[in-house]
């Protein structure tokens, strides 16, 4: 009985948050057209609702209602497998994001602001997020399409390179604080801004945020996807609800390596100052996710594309040795501190 | 008893990725197999408080190495190469068979010996399999892991200079070309692959 009450409210608990994740992806899709739009002097979505706020559920209804097309000579398995493959890893992510501070107990049944606390947070995360090139690469494959196949080698190359850099940006955060739990680490930071990893790992900032936009295809790095060469890169051949998947999963990860950046860099849930702590954990928490998304959509307005060995070779020359060297560098001073 | 059937699940979703990798026709195929046994491998290891090892296994393995592997297969179009390649079907067996001694010998021999050092179960739970590891790897293993490091530098710089060699001698052909009345190289944008290699 009290097993099953246990399971009950981790499901309960697993429900609540890919609701309100997803709910988030739908309105993101929703801020970034209006953010695009004030940028570019016009109106964006304004005819559904309100200032056009019931747009992402008539877009949902219209991407579910569509008719499903498979291409012939498309691998069936693989090509209706492949946006599954992209949506889960970018999901099954949350479950170690801190959201808050405080437990909700009820009885002596605790409701913790995370789903779990395992040790190895940060290398969890990395290691589904490196599953995501799967999906990407076997879709591009599967769909039997010359645009797609380019697409999804893209996407490799391009994941595969920026995830070194990426992990290796994150050690500084790991070494500082000393633990992979996301729990620790936002602990780690509190007591006001200045105890910020993005204070004493500036480096490490730069390169995590560069890495983020590289690894969820986002523009600047978006030549997975790039309409004016590949008319849509991996995704070309999907339709209807498969091709929403793909969509989903985009700015599902935009969010998660938001919220890691938040949590590894900005002190998680912790308010800048003391005095500032009576607005609830949770709204630091949103603010600072919000605060990322909107630099992201900000960045897509502003900067034009790479060229695809330009990205190599800023990823490789440029970002792995600064990575190293920032690896390097913080491992010294921590361990210089520590004989203090 | 969840232990056990967890065991028996991620034992036996490892031995059925491991059969069809080897015996399925489509190599993607065998690529996803292997991929669904490396995920299964990780859980043996979650089952086994090594959590560390298990995010490894996953980002280093079906992460990095197998995005390379499926990456090869889609550029060199599988379908049309031969499958088995019959003439090394002896060497394969004699190998098969060497290992198979090799696992079977350990498996027992543990069980005889099945020796506990000081990191039990317990001792790993409380100060946390990341830290356990990290201690034995930069004290007690510091040699055979820097020889391991040492041995990874080697195979770096051998690709390199396996590349570089590649493009070093793709130049002088073209230079070749140029005294018979070619184009000049000047205007000639960068392959990508050049770029990636450095110089």
């Amino acid at each position: 009985m009290d097993l099953a009450i246990r399971i009950g409210i981790v499901l309960a608990e697993i429900a609540a948050v890919l609701g309100v994740v997803l709910t988030h992806v739908a309105y993101l899709t929703y801020m970034e057209r209006k953010i695009l739009s004030d940028m570019q002097d016009r109106l964006g979505p304004m005819e559904v609702g309100p200032h056009g706020l019931l747009q992402p559920l008539a877009d949902g209804l219209k991407l579910f209602f569509k008719e499903d097309i498979i291409p012939t000579g498309a691998n069936k398995i693989i090509f209706s497998a492949a946006p599954i493959l992209v949506l889960i890893p970018a999901l099954i992510g949350f479950a170690v994001v801190p959201f808050g501070r405080d437990s909700l107990v009820i009885g002596e049944f605790e409701i913790t602001p995370y789903i779990t606390d395992i040790n190895v947070g940060i290398l969890y995360i990395l290691a589904f997020s490196s599953l995501g090139a799967y999906g990407v690469l076997l879709g591009g494959w599967a769909s039997n399409s010359k645009y797609s196949l380019l697409g999804g080698l893209r996407s490799a190359a391009q994941v595969i390179s920026y995830e070194l850099p990426l992990g290796l940006s994150l050690v500084g955060p790991i070494l500082l604080s000393g633990s992979l739990s996301m729990v620790t680490m936002t602990e780690a930071q509190g007591g006001g801004f200045w105890h910020w990893y993005v204070i004493t790992q500036p480096i490490a900032f730069v390169i995590y945020m560069i890495c983020a936009i590289a690894e969820t295809n986002r523009l600047p790095f978006d030549l997975p996807e790039a309409e004016s060469e590949l008319v849509a890169g991996f995704f070309t051949e999907y339709s209807g609800m498969r091709f929403s998947f793909f969509f989903l999963a985009e700015y599902a990860n935009m969010i998660l390596v938001s919220c890691i950046a938040v949590v590894a860099f900005l002190g998680g849930w912790q308010a800048p100052f003391s005095f500032m702590e009576f607005v609830p954990p949770i709204v630091w928490f949103l603010a600072k996710v919000y605060f990322l998304l909107f630099f992201y959509i900000w960045l897509r307005a502003t900067v034009p594309r790479l060229r695809f060995d330009q990205l190599m070779a800023f990823g490789w020359k440029v970002m792995l040795p600064l990575s190293l060297v920032n690896v390097l560098l913080t491992s010294i001073v921590k361990y210089f501190l520590n004989q203090m | 008893m969840t232990a056990q059937l967890l065991f028996f699940y991620f034992g036996g979703m490892t031995v059925a990725g491991a059969i069809v990798a080897v015996a399925s026709p489509n190599l993607v195929y065998s690529a996803l197999a292997l991929l669904l046994t490396f995920i299964h491998i990780a859980g043996i290891y979650v089952l086994l408080n090594a959590e560390f090892i298990a995010a490894v296994q996953i980002i280093v393995y079906a992460g990095a190495i197998l995005v390379l592997y499926l990456f090869v297969l889609m550029l060199f179009n599988p379908e049309k190469e031969k499958l088995y390649l019959h003439r090394q079907y002896p060497v394969g067996i004699f190998l098969g068979v060497v290992v198979l001694c090799l696992m079977l010998f350990a498996a027992f021999k543990t069980e005889i010996l099945g020796q506990e050092g000081s990191f039990t179960v317990e001792a790993v739970r409380s100060m946390g399999h990341t830290d356990a590891i990290g201690r034995v790897l930069y004290t007690d293993y510091i040699f055979p892991f820097e020889i391991a490091s040492l041995i990874l530098l080697v195979a770096m710089f051998g690709s390199i200079l396996l590349a570089g060699r590649g493009r070093h001698l793709r130049k002088r052909g073209e230079a070749f070309d140029l005294s018979g009345g070619g184009t000049p190289p000047e205007g000639k944008p960068k392959r990508s692959d050049e770029v990636m290699v450095g110089r």
